[in-house]
Order: C-alpha cells, then sequence, then structure tokens
C-alpha cells in the first residue's frame, strides 16, 4: 500500500461531456484561468460524491471549491467570475444594466432551448416541428440582442466571451447536432447573419475549442445513446 | 430624452411584483408604480418588455428591465451604499441564488396544483408542496432569516409564501404549512410580516381573497 497520500485538487468539476450545463463550468474555468479537475459521471449511475454534492437535483454540473458544492450551471458561472475576480478577463460586465440585460438573456436561452433540444434529439417525445419553431423564434430574439449587446463587437461580452456567450454558447454544439439530425435549420446565417458568424467565433475561441467538440461528435453521441435512453 | 427616475410596472396582487417593491424600499427609492390590467396590457409594459410582455418591469431613467430576481440583484448593485441585499461571500451568494431558483421553479411548481385540487387529489399534491418547502427550509438553518440575522436576498424571493400561502390554503381548504409539518417556516412567516418593507406594500388581505377565490372558481369551472 502507498504510502503517498493523493491530493483532491482544489477546484474539481463533477461532469460530464456533452452536457452543454457542463462545458459552461469548463469554458468559465479555462477563462479565468484556473486549474480544475473534471471527475466525469458515469451516466446512468450517480456516484455517491454527486448524490452528496448536489442532494437537491441530483445532476451535473457540481462544482466543488475546496471541498464546498455549488450547482446549477450559471450560478456555478457567476462564483467563478467572483472567486477569481482578480484574474482573467471579467465574465459578468462590470455595469449593473449590462449585468442584468445578459442575466435576462441567459435565463431566457434556458427556458427557450434545453427542453426543445431534447426533443429535436429524440431523447424525449414531442412535437419536433413545434421544438423547431421554438428554437427559431428564440434564436431570432438573440440575433436582436446580440446586435445590441455586442454593439459591434466580437462577442455579446465585447471584446471577449462573457456570461451570455458561455449560456448561449455551450447549446450551440447540440443546436448544430439537432440540425443534421431533425434535417431543420436553426441557425441560418441568412436569417440570423450576427448571430450566425458570432456561433463560429464562439466555438473557435481557445477558451472552448477545447470543451465543446465537433458537431460529428455530438451527433455520434446522440446516435448512441439517445434511443437507448428512449427505449429505457 | 430619456425619462429619470424610477417606474414598477406591476400588478397589484402579484408576488413578483412585491419582490421589487420590497427591494426598492429597503434602498430608500422613490418610484412610481404603474398598476396594469393584464387582461390588457398597456403599451408602454408591451414596448419596455416586447419578449415576454410579463410584470414586473423596472424602468430606471427609460432603460426597463424584466423578471423578478433578476430585477432585484439589479437593484442592489445600482444601489449599493445602501442597504446590503445579497450576501457578499461569494459562496453564500451562489448559495442564496441557487435557492431562490429552487423556490421559483420546484417550489411554485408544487404549490400551484394545491390552489385547484380537490378530495385525494388535493392530500396528494399537498404532501408534495410540503415536501419541497421542507428542502427549502433546511436553508433557513436555525437562522431569523434566510439572510441571517437580516432580511435578505431569500427572504425578498420567497417572503411572499408568508401571505399568499394562507390565502391558498383559506381559498383551497388545503393546510400545507402547519405547526407539526413546517414549523420552522411557519415561525419565519411572523417574521416576515413584521418586516417594515412588506407591511408597506401588502396588498389588502380581503381583496386578494376575493381575488383567488374567484379565480380559482374560474379554473376549477374550465
Amino acid at each position: 500500500m502507498s504510502s503517498e497520500k493523493q491530493e483532491t485538487a482544489a477546484v474539481r468539476v463533477l461532469g460530464r461531456w456533452p452536457s452543454p450545463f457542463v462545458i459552461r463550468v469548463l469554458v468559465a474555468l479555462r477563462l479565468k484561468g484556473v486549474l480544475y479537475e473534471l471527475v466525469e459521471e458515469p451516466m446512468g449511475n450517480r456516484s455517491e460524491l454527486l448524490l452528496a454534492s448536489n442532494p437537491v437535483h441530483k445532476k451535473i454540473p457540481v462544482l466543488l471549491h475546496h471541498g464546498k458544492a455549488v450547482s446549477e450551471s450559471l450560478i456555478i458561472v457567476q462564483y467563478v467570475d467572483e472567486v477569481w475576480a482578480s484574474q482573467g478577463p471579467a465574465i459578468l460586465p462590470s455595469d449593473p444594466y449590462a449585468r442584468a440585460t445578459e442575466r435576462f438573456w441567459g435565463q431566457y436561452v434556458d427556458d427557450k432551448l434545453p427542453s426543445a433540444i431534447r426533443v429535436l434529439r429524440g431523447k424525449v417525445a414531442g412535437d419536433k416541428d413545434e421544438a423547431a419553431a421554438q428554437v427559431a423564434a428564440a434564436l431570432q430574439h438573440l440575433e436582436e440582442a446580440c446586435v445590441q449587446c455586442g454593439q459591434g463587437k466580437d462577442y455579446f461580452g465585447g471584446d471577449s466571451i462573457g456570461y451570455l456567450d458561455i449560456a448561449l454558447g455551450s447549446h450551440v454544439g447540440w443546436v448544430r447536432a439537432v440540425e443534421r439530425m431533425a434535417r431543420v435549420s436553426l441557425l441560418d446565417a441568412a436569417k440570423l447573419p450576427s448571430l450566425a458568424a458570432w456561433a463560429d467565433r464562439f466555438c473557435a475561441h481557445p477558451g472552448v475549442a477545447d470543451v465543446m467538440p465537433d458537431t460529428d461528435r455530438f451527433v455520434e453521441f446522440s446516435v448512441k445513446n439517445d434511443g437507448v435512453l428512449k427505449a429505457n | 430624452m430619456a425619462e429619470k427616475g424610477v417606474k414598477v410596472f406591476g400588478m397589484w396582487a402579484s408576488p413578483m411584483v412585491i419582490r421589487v417593491e420590497w427591494a426598492l424600499r429597503l434602498k430608500g427609492v422613490v418610484y412610481e408604480y404603474v398598476d396594469e390590467d393584464l387582461a390588457n396590457k398597456s403599451d408602454a409594459l408591451l414596448r419596455h418588455n416586447p419578449v415576454t410582455k410579463k410584470v414586473p418591469v423596472l424602468v430606471h431613467d427609460g432603460e426597463p428591465i424584466a423578471e423578478s430576481a433578476i430585477i432585484v440583484e439589479y437593484i442592489d448593485e445600482v444601489w449599493k451604499d445602501g442597504y446590503p441585499i445579497m450576501p457578499s461571500d461569494p459562496y453564500e451568494r451562489a448559495q442564496a441564488r441557487f435557492w431562490a431558483k429552487y423556490a421559483d421553479e420546484k417550489c411554485n411548481a408544487a404549490i400551484y396544483p394545491v390552489f385547484t385540487a380537490t378530495g385525494e387529489a388535493q392530500t396528494k399534491v399537498v404532501h408534495e408542496a410540503q415536501q419541497c418547502l421542507k428542502t427549502l427550509e433546511k436553508a433557513l438553518e436555525g437562522k431569523k432569516f434566510f439572510g441571517g440575522d437580516d432580511f435578505g436576498y431569500l427572504d425578498v424571493v420567497v417572503g411572499w409564501y408568508a401571505y399568499w400561502l394562507p390565502i391558498i390554503e383559506e381559498v383551497s381548504g388545503a393546510k400545507v404549512v402547519t405547526d407539526e409539518e413546517l414549523p420552522v417556516l411557519k415561525a419565519w412567516f411572523d417574521r416576515i410580516l413584521a418586516v417594515d418593507v412588506v407591511k408597506e406594500t401588502l396588498p389588502p388581505r380581503d381583496k386578494l381573497l376575493a381575488l383567488n377565490k374567484a379565480r380559482r372558481e374560474q379554473l376549477l369551472s374550465a
């Protein structure tokens, strides 16, 4: 038996790709230059650590910071922004009105996209046409927000990616995957020029590219797993 | 030319709106209140919140903000030298936001069916609502308020239960927040109702009761 004690990393993320909610946390930590350990949660079988860290929802992601658990992806992103305020770019802007605007749209994204994407993936039963319409309508609003918030700059956050970039950008992987699988056009460059261009920039960003793979990988995952989940 | 000042677009019986009023009053901010007929929304409301078209909307020097919990954080940040609403520690802030989201998503969804359920169905939904509230109650952890010694963010977000839940109970005949099941929450209700900004803003009980009775009858007969 080894006499060395394995040190637990100060920052651990309980999660699993391809959860967009996990991707958000990883992007936020990478933006801030925070070293972390990703503790991969097995599919379909919640670990003791997850159950102990998030007893209320039993869901990923959970951030464990010196053992203290923070749950809910956008809440974790704000926590990361606040704890590591002195390093890396600011995730939320400093102006209260701009902050409220980004928080509003972040909430809007989560109200409109995840449930519709689950239907389009075939993970849950539902009307795919309706789901596609819901995503399209939401993205139309976000196109307008993109123009307003970004003010001609590269991201919603301006020159660097911020809270709303992370909130919406984390869903781009799945949006593009369901476009292919359900044969619908959602991030249509003709209808949503600013948003489509932004999506490419977001995905190519160094803080993002390593944690949000190509559309192919999302499609592969869905083909392999979503049908199985539906059958159970 | 941007209008100056603070306006709240609301509806007198809405607990989401009252959160905004509590936050403004805690900061001593003077505001104009505009009551909306939700069946006939004003052009101003629709112009200020075209995306969700809901109340409350705070308009500050002509700039609109929607979503009550977001508005409360905005108020705390703008009038940062006034009464502190959010905790200052990042971990405590994350906890407060977590429970606010839990209450708004899970507890409200569990409470809503209590309003219209009858008979055996009512027993089931009451139990589910109680389970949700018991989980929330844990966040009180023997403190006076969710915010600790003082009325804070989470109290602002869920404080409406103290006034609205007894009304829902009276209208539906259900008993949710009882001494046996939720003694800690019940005790907190009394403390909430004694807070000045709460007392100043609560709508008249008879009016709120009548509205909810009528709404329940309408829903049951649909």
